[in-house]
């Protein structure tokens, strides 16, 4: 391994300050640390470190995503073969699916990780890593037939103006991805929503075929709108149903989580208050007659389980007290539930829920902090 | 009086070269003894020597600027050989070459200790230099003599990795921990933490004193959790806190009427080659005390403490007059790895379960070397430094008001109550590789300068 060493050490001169590269420092900087761990040593304070570091968390989120990437690419194959009446074998599916993916995430990590990059080396400091998980989230959370340039808008946006300008990964208010999913939600909503962007509708490559203009596909819970859905429990379990690319299928989210709260890097707290909140507010609308899905239909469908996993625990923008969690997640799922059974235009929650709750965040957090502040406060008192 | 306090926060880690409790035989007192102000924070040196004075034990080698009779003295007798001062004629250390006789300076001792006020207690203390060694909360800097504490605190354990063991330490000392403890009570009422091996120990010792007993992971020893869970320093209180072995050092005082610096050191690291204790005097150079033993002299870091808390050194350095270890770890400055943040790493410790040290049981000792493994990134992970902070204080929240430098905030969330020592496990843990005890002086330094 002691090329790669050699290496970095012949091409240090090139890139540092006054060298020709000078303006690629951040890159060459980022893939140094990518490939090799940085030996420096700690100057002052502990002399020892544990293992953990950022790169880690977020590698470790990256692989919690695998299996709803992975599934989500199986099911974009399984909609567009059963939509255009095809046969196909799921090999045929999976391949289909990730010809049809795979270019959003490119040009996600590119767009996103270019603007990381450019930042990184404007303000002179390390890249971060945070863009590793956001970069993947988006195009999971995008219908499959959003345009590429419409996703690179929207990514452009949300890391320059919801992360950068407050300081970068870390010091964001909202969650990044979702942000970039609301732009799209609100400038471009025709591709977001309605019963024509679901299912991938060309043939790639030779596979699968085009379907006519006036193909249209309804998720189940546009369907729950209105008044019939058609997919059974199973079919949500597992996953085979229309919708954004990986939030279909509980089974595949589940196995994330059980990384996420097994290496302790996703709150469980947040996990399963957002599942309570939203479990229990679906429930008392079924006992009004508000809603006619059962509460465990509205936690297995649409982004309930993809939302209560991998965005509401983003540790950054989610409550920060421990406390703050079990409230913070609550509400998250109450609000998800509220916005499907009482807003007949958005059949789906979830982002706006967790959107909003990001902005309460601090707030939830500043009355716990402050109950610690006045105790100490009545302690001089007294 | 006992009473039982049940910690759960924290981290107990241990490292390679733990010292096993035997004592090498002692070193004669020879050579350079450095007395280096920086180990008695807060106080402002004004050296009372010059080189070639000729000093015993106990004279006095610094005054205190801004409250002179506040002194410290010489550990050992012998002639001062420089004044060495740094950058902007910053003085670094008062060394002296020791004569090897520790000749003492005879210190006027009332037949009857038990019957002295707490002024002739405090002015003892003060004369014979060991005043220095006492430390004030808040701000975490040597106390001043002229303020009245509302207690003095002693924590006679550490929990932190390849620490001195005190309970070893003690042994044969037990009238002088006893008559240490009955002169701090002069001063102020002294409350006295223990971890729960020590107890039936110390509670037999000191049948009369307030005894707390911790028990719980790292920092459960460290004397500002104690305050905290016994009596939270508010805005205007200051208690006085005071190392175990420096209690010994007063309790020689009166015993005995002489200053006498000595400490049983633990000498440990994984690059030590045969661990042990050593009987040593403060400021002895290290270069004796590791002599023969470190399994190699280059990529290892030396440190005056233990890896958490300690200060780096070199093999020039001196004992810190307030560690009661050195300890030697790699330094790690040659290994190049490979793509580590993905690997297992079987080998490395970390809290995260996304490695393996979960594992492999809380007995495995372990070899950690001084890389930071990471790059410094805003605090992302929530909840981080609450874990490893056996307190009722939002770390997260303190170290962020810090960094903003808002002073109102700090107080609010409590720095009156800590010192950077009690970050030093969240340091470790954290995931963004803050400096964190870093930070946490520098707002007890501004904090500070504002009074």
């Amino acid at each position: 391994m002691n090329f790669i060493k050699k290496f970095f050490d012949k091409t240090r001169p090139a890139f540092s300050e006054g060298g020709k590269l000078h303006a690629l420092r951040s890159v060459y900087e980022g893939f140094e640390s990518f490939l090799l761990v940085p030996n420096t040593t700690s100057k002052s304070g502990v002399s020892i470190h544990d293992a953990i570091d950022s790169k880690r968390i977020m590698s470790i989120v990256v692989i919690a995503l695998m299996p709803a990437m992975l599934f989500g690419m199986y099911n974009i194959g399984y909609q567009h073969y059963t939509a255009a009446g095809l046969e196909g074998s799921l090999m045929e599916m999976f391949a289909y699916g990730l010809l049809a993916l795979l270019p959003k995430i490119v040009v996600s990590y590119a767009v996103g990780l270019g603007i990381e990059f450019v930042v990184a080396q404007y303000k002179h400091e390390e890249i971060q890593e945070g863009y590793l998980v956001t970069g993947l989230i988006v195009p999971l959370i995008l219908p499959i037939n959003c345009p590429l340039w419409m996703m690179a808008l929207a990514i452009a946006f949300a890391v320059i103006f919801a992360k950068e300008i407050f300081g970068g990964t870390g010091m964001n208010i909202f969650n990044v991805a979702l942000v970039a999913r609301a732009f799209l939600f609100f400038s471009y909503s025709g591709k977001m929503t309605g019963d024509e962007v679901w299912v991938a509708n060309e043939s790639i490559l030779g596979l699968g075929k085009d379907l006519p203009d006036t193909f249209t596909c309804a998720t189940p819970l546009a369907e729950v709108g209105s008044g019939q859905m058609s997919a059974s429990l199973n079919d949500m379990v597992v996953g085979l149903i229309p919708g954004s690319v990986g939030e279909t299928s509980v089974i595949a989210i589940a196995l994330g989580a059980v990384l996420l709260l097994w290496t302790g890097i996703a709150s469980w707290k947040t996990m399963v208050s957002v599942s309570v909140g939203g479990g229990l507010t679906a429930a008392l609308f079924r006992a009004t007659g508000s809603t006619p899905i059962e509460w465990y239909e509205h936690l297995a469908l649409g982004g309930f389980c993809f939302g209560a996993v991998f965005m509401a625990t983003d540790p950054v923008t989610s409550a920060r007290t421990e406390g703050g969690k079990y409230i913070y997640g609550f509400l998250i799922g109450v609000i998800a539930v509220l916005v499907r059974v009482f807003n007949p235009g958005y059949p789906e929650g979830m982002m706006l829920a967790i959107l909003f709750m990001n902005l309460f965040a601090p707030l939830i957090d500043y009355c716990f902090v402050q109950r610690n502040i006045n105790r100490r406060l009545k302690r001089v008192q007294r | 009086m006992i009473k039982h306090i049940k910690l759960k926060k924290g981290l107990d880690l241990r490292l390679q070269g733990e010292a096993p409790q035997r004592i090498k035989e002692a070193l004669s007192p020879t050579g350079i003894f450095s007395v280096m102000p920086a180990d008695f924070y807060g106080f402002k040196p004004k050296p009372v020597v010059k080189p070639g004075d000729h000093v015993l034990v106990g004279s006095p080698l610094l005054i205190n600027k801004e409250v002179p009779s506040l002194q410290v003295t010489s550990p050992v007798s012998g002639t001062v050989s420089a004044v060495v001062r740094g950058e902007r004629r910053k003085l670094l250390s008062v060394d002296i070459e020791a004569d090897g006789h520790q000749q003492c300076k005879a210190f006027d001792i009332p037949s009857a200790p038990n019957a002295m006020t707490s002024d002739a207690v405090k002015s003892l203390l003060l004369e014979s230099g060991l005043f220095a060694f006492m430390r004030q909360r808040p701000y975490d800097i040597v106390a001043n003599p002229n303020d009245t504490p509302k207690g003095i605190f002693i924590s006679l354990f550490s929990k932190m990795p390849l620490a001195q063991d005190f309970a070893f330490t003690l042994k044969g000392e037990e009238r002088n921990l006893q008559a240490g403890i009955a002169a701090l009570s002069k001063i102020a009422t002294v409350t006295i933490g223990v971890s729960p091996e020590q107890e039936d120990c110390i509670a037999a010792l000191l049948p009369n004193a307030n005894i707390y007993v911790f028990s719980g992971p790292n920092p459960a020893g460290n004397v500002g959790v104690h305050i905290n869970h016994i009596a939270p320093v508010n805005k205007g209180e200051v208690v006085w806190t005071m190392g175990a072995e420096e209690v010994l050092f007063v309790g020689r005082l009166l015993t005995d009427g002489k200053v006498d610096m000595t400490r049983t050191i633990a000498i440990a690291g994984a690059e030590v080659k045969e661990p042990t204790y050593q009987k040593t005097v403060i400021g002895a150079p290290l270069a004796a005390l590791l002599e023969g033993n470190l399994q190699r002299t280059e990529h290892i870091r030396i440190i005056n403490g233990n890896p958490l808390v300690g200060t780096r050194t070199d093999i020039n350095g001196h004992l810190s007059a307030r560690a009661t270890e050195v300890t030697v770890i790699p330094e790690g400055d040659d290994k190049n790895e490979v793509l580590g943040w993905m690997m297992p790493r079987f080998k490395d410790f970390s809290t995260s379960r996304s490695y393996f040290s979960w594992l492999q049981g809380k007995r495995r000792q372990y070899n950690l070397d001084a890389r930071i493994k990471g790059g410094e990134r805003h605090i992302i992970m929530s909840g981080e430094y609450d874990r490893y902070l056996p307190m009722d204080i939002y770390g997260g929240y303190l170290i962020k008001a810090i960094l903003a430098g808002d002073l109102d905030r700090m107080e609010a969330l409590g720095i009156y109550e800590v010192a950077p020592e009690d970050f030093a496990v969240a340091e470790f843990a954290d995931s963004s590789k803050l400096e964190l005890q870093r930070i946490v002086r520098e707002g007890l330094d501004l904090l500070r300068k504002e009074e």
